[in-house]
């Protein structure tokens, strides 16, 4: 049987598949948005931001796993940022093309593919156990920052290879060093792109649970955090406590953490594209 | 004249493959020595070796001396040898930033100007490319956004504001309209006063229009190097003289 579509026709059923795989991808992303945003929205409110939990969790506020989370986080990108950049200008700048360059481009590639609870397993053994910072922010930050590492040297080499090579010669040729060229003309450049990378992870780690299940969280802490050996309620890890080992716990709370949560990572996303539109007006190429 | 340039069985390699052969030349001082030839000829390899550009290039090797005055090139630090000797590309690079900027750039990193000087650097500097006039009362815009003759005379200001030596300029005007050409020929010619130009350009026209002397590369060979009028009314060399009249190439 000879049978072909008609070219028209063939155009239109690729034109229909594209659009509707373009609306599986949308549809259940705005469900998970609209159906937190319903439950949740009761619960949110300034003392819910700003209060410690009572009630064994049933009632009052989520600040301890907010500041928590944001301990977290911050101390994880001043490790991760700095270092990944460096290693990022290193392999893409400085490092000759041979065997073991391509085999630790390659090697941290594949790092970024690796589960995040393996990450929190090795941040259990080397930070909380070997080292011996215990369950605490520190151990938290530290195996977060290593398991953000991969994507973040992936996203700067990406940044400071879009940087035209051109601009590196016109600098050298005038007796500019190699580092001073970096610095003054590659760096600025890639800047955007970097600060994209960098925003996008933490919101990233933000969310991630299984890395902080094991090196920093706790089912409660009735104080503050304090210092950097402290242990600290995150949300992530608040939120699964609540939704699975509180018995009788008010639904609006549940999504309402949830909410604060998405609303964290959401705002980080939006800081980045604004960010990445600000560095895009003020770069003149 | 003296000699400003001494070059002395030089031959280069890109992964082992044979570019530049045996050359011996000189260039001499104050002069501009164009150097004409087909694609390949291992032109623009040569101009690269001079401020030694190709270091950056991990397949490049080479053998044979190049003398800046006394000191051979490549004992010296290559930064400093490149504030000796400055390049202009083929197409122009002007970098990402404003146009006085642009200029100021070099002298500020290499710290070769302190502040109070750098307006005078940059106005010396863009008259000397005679661009002066064209941009005086925008020196705060991008450098992008000038045509590609003004970026080209940019390009040269730059050069002129570290103040080196020698010139190198490698086919300049490949991209340029006739007339942003004829300026940027104009700059040169009055350069030649202040610097030592080499030029290597595809455009033989150009060479015995500003060439005080011509040398003829080809296949990474130094076929002949003349007077610009001798290569061009009376050329030895019967390979010179195909070129020249457009019988091959």
């Amino acid at each position: 049987m000879n049978f072909k579509l008609s070219p028209k026709l063939s155009q239109k059923i690729a034109y229909t598949l594209l659009v509707i795989s373009t609306i599986i991808v949308i549809v259940p992303v705005l469900t998970v948005i609209i159906i937190i945003i319903k439950n949740g929205w009761s619960a949110l409110s300034w003392e819910f931001l700003t209060t410690m939990p009572k009630d064994g969790m049933r009632a009052g506020g989520i600040l301890p796993a907010i500041l928590g989370t944001l301990a977290i986080v911050s101390c994880a990108i001043c490790v991760t940022l700095p270092v990944g950049v460096c290693a990022a200008i290193y392999l893409n700048e400085y490092a000759k093309d041979n065997l073991l360059t391509r085999i630790i481009k390659l090697a941290i590639v594949n790092l970024a593919g690796v589960p995040s609870v393996v990450y929190g397993l090795f941040g259990l053994g080397i930070f909380v156990m070997l080292l011996g910072f215990g369950v605490s922010i520190l151990a938290g930050a530290l195996t977060l920052s290593i398991m953000e590492l991969p994507v973040i040297i992936t996203t700067a080499r990406g940044a400071l290879s879009s940087v035209p090579y051109s601009f590196r010669e016109a600098s050298w040729s005038l007796g500019v060093s190699k580092w001073q060229t970096i610095r003054r003309v590659v760096l600025p450049n890639a800047l955007p792109g970097i600060m994209t990378g960098a925003i996008l992870s933490i919101s990233r780690i933000s969310g991630e649970t299984a890395p902080i299940l094991f090196t920093a969280a706790a089912f409660y802490v009735p104080h503050l955090p304090k210092s950097m050996f402290d242990q600290v309620m995150a949300l992530p890890y608040h939120l699964y406590i609540i939704s699975t080992q509180i018995p009788n716990m008010p639904k609006n709370i549940i999504f309402g953490t949830a909410l604060v949560l998405l609303l964290m990572v959401l705002s980080m996303s939006l800081i980045a594209i604004v960010a990445r539109l600000y560095f895009r007006k003020i770069r003149k190429w | 004249m003296v000699d400003k340039i001494k070059v002395e069985n030089l031959n280069c390699f890109y992964s082992g493959k044979q570019v530049l052969k045996n050359l011996n030349l000189t260039v001499k001082k104050n002069e501009i020595l164009s150097i004409i030839g087909p694609s390949n000829s291992g032109k623009t390899s040569f101009l690269r070796t001079l401020n030694r550009m190709n270091d950056m290039n991990v397949s490049f090797s080479r053998k044979g001396d190049v003398f800046l005055d006394d000191d051979n090139i490549f004992e010296m630090n290559p930064e400093k040898l490149r504030t000796r000797i400055g390049m202009l590309f083929a197409m122009p690079i002007p970098l990402p930033m404003s146009i006085y900027d642009n200029i100021a750039y070099a002298p500020k990193v290499l710290g070769l100007k302190n502040k109070k000087n750098m307006d005078e650097v940059v106005e010396q500097s863009l008259r000397d490319a005679s661009l002066w006039d064209e941009v005086k009362d925008r020196l705060d815009s991008s450098a992008i956004k000038m045509s590609g003759g003004q970026q080209q005379r940019l390009c040269i200001a730059r050069i002129l504001a570290i103040e080196p030596e020698v010139i190198l300029f490698d086919e300049p005007c490949s991209g340029l309209d006739p007339i942003s050409t004829a300026k940027v020929e104009e700059a040169m010619l009055k350069l030649k006063e202040k610097y030592t130009i080499v030029l290597v350009t595809n455009n033989v026209k150009q060479a015995s229009r500003v060439g005080t002397r011509t040398a003829f590369f080809l296949m990474g060979e130094l076929i002949e190097i003349d007077k610009t009028q001798n290569i061009f009314l009376t050329p030895k060399n019967k390979l010179t003289e195909d070129y020249i009249t457009g019988r091959f190439g």
